[in-house]
């Protein structure tokens, strides 16, 4: 449902850098959505298109690249990789761990005009 | 257009006359500052334009793309899709943090008794602490009312079509609210266990509320709301014996999610484990006075040291 205000924000990140970096615009935006993030890409694909429709970014594509979640586990004391949030250690089957990578929400860089 | 809550112009509404300006103005701590000096002016070795049926030639600024002709390049921008918010909840925080005021912000699912918990414990803290409220609902000032009957100043935000409140919200329901220093500023966020848990408010803990008549396994269906939150308080518990709701499954599963969370049981209507979590306000609202009596003292001291220079 905030993928809406999520785009809203991208918006207007890329209207402040057209004036810093002087371009008029924008063909792709590439962003990081890490996969334990509270964002959707396929909602934000689509709300993309809605909020850039006669904008700097209209009709410009969005790449999603997706960096998988990892946690440090306290009892293995190691780096894990898991894929939702309450997944258990893939070693130890055990819940003490910290997310450490998988939230990104950034945008990356853009091909501009 | 507030592209911070990306609610269009004039859906937010602040009680009190005070329309929510979607304006650029007066902000001006928004600098982001790193610096974009380094190398982005790169040409197109970067071209994308090897994506089989998802080419756009024909869209560039000139209309046309001709062979040779570089119209595009990249440039990095490295920059969380938050920034705008999180900039808002810094500020909210640094002036929580001036006057030692304790900020929490309570998430929730609809129904779940934020209100109702809320009213309960500002009778309860009414006269040993300053206290204030910002409401947040889709539309009615229903909530305000509710807390105001018990003395203590509230305001509502409407967030109209938006389905959280933002810092943005927050920092301008606060410029009306004044609230005293050393006091307790509680934020009852827009019932919704999902979008809430991305927005920093500036405040100095979530505190989630799950009913006894939701379900034990709410925590791994919104795991997000849960690992944001630094306490869980299950509510209703008078109603426990009537419902099939197991509640160390409950605590499990919450700590599935986030190992630290800490737990308190109670009702609202009964009062019971009410202590506990006055307790855990006053235990907070405690240390803030300690250290801004440390800050204070600390200035007393720099200005006899200027007084005796």
């Amino acid at each position: 449902m905030h993928e809406m205000s999520l785009c809203e924000s991208i918006l207007q990140i890329l209207e402040a850098e057209s004036q810093k970096q002087n371009f008029s615009k924008v063909n792709l935006v590439r962003l990081e959505i890490g996969t334990l993030s509270h964002v959707e890409p396929e909602a934000m694909k689509f709300c993309f298109d809605a909020v850039t429709r006669g904008t700097l970014a209209d009709s410009a594509r969005l790449e999603i690249i997706e960096p998988p979640g990892q946690a440090w586990c306290m009892d293995c004391e190691k780096t894990v990789t898991i894929a939702k949030r309450y997944d258990a250690c893939p070693d130890c089957e055990g819940h003490k761990l910290t997310v450490t990578a998988g939230e990104e929400m950034r945008i990356k860089d853009l091909e501009v005009v | 257009m507030c592209t911070v809550c990306g609610c269009s112009e004039g859906e937010t509404r602040i009680e009190k006359g005070h329309h929510h300006h979607h304006h650029e103005h007066g902000h001006h701590h928004h600098d982001h500052s790193h610096d974009h000096d380094h190398g982005h002016d790169h040409s197109h070795e970067h071209h994308h334009h090897s994506h089989g049926d998802d080419m756009h030639y024909g869209k560039g600024a000139a209309g046309a793309h001709a062979p040779g002709l570089s119209q595009s390049r990249m440039v990095e921008i490295e920059q969380n899709i938050l920034s705008k918010n999180d900039q808002y909840a810094a500020e909210n925080r640094k002036r929580f943090k001036e006057q030692s005021i304790l900020a929490l912000n309570l998430v929730s699912s609809p129904g779940a008794g934020k209100t109702t918990l809320l009213v309960e414990t500002l009778n309860a803290l009414t006269g040993t602490v300053p206290l204030a409220v910002i409401e947040g609902d889709q539309e009615t000032a229903n909530d305000a009312d509710r807390i105001r009957e018990t003395g203590v100043r509230a305001i509502q935000v409407n967030t109209g079509k938006g389905c959280h409140l933002d810092a943005h919200m927050v920092g301008h329901a606060y410029d009306h609210l004044q609230v005293e220093a050393g006091g307790v500023l509680f934020i009852e966020n827009v019932g919704n266990l999902v979008c809430p848990s991305g927005f920093d408010l500036g405040e100095a803990a979530k505190v989630v509320l799950l009913s006894v008549t939701e379900g034990e396994d709410k925590p791994l269906k919104y795991p997000d709301m849960f690992a944001a939150s630094q306490i869980m308080i299950l509510t209703k518990t008078d109603l426990a014996p009537y419902v099939d709701f197991d509640i160390e499954a409950c605590i499990e599963n919450a700590r599935k999610i986030n190992p630290e969370i800490e737990v308190i049981q109670l009702s609202s209507k009964s009062g019971d484990g009410m202590e506990t979590w006055l307790d855990w306000i006053k235990g907070e609202v405690h240390a803030r006075h300690v250290a801004h009596i440390e800050k204070l003292e600390a200035e007393i001291q720099r200005v006899r040291s200027a007084m005796s220079a």
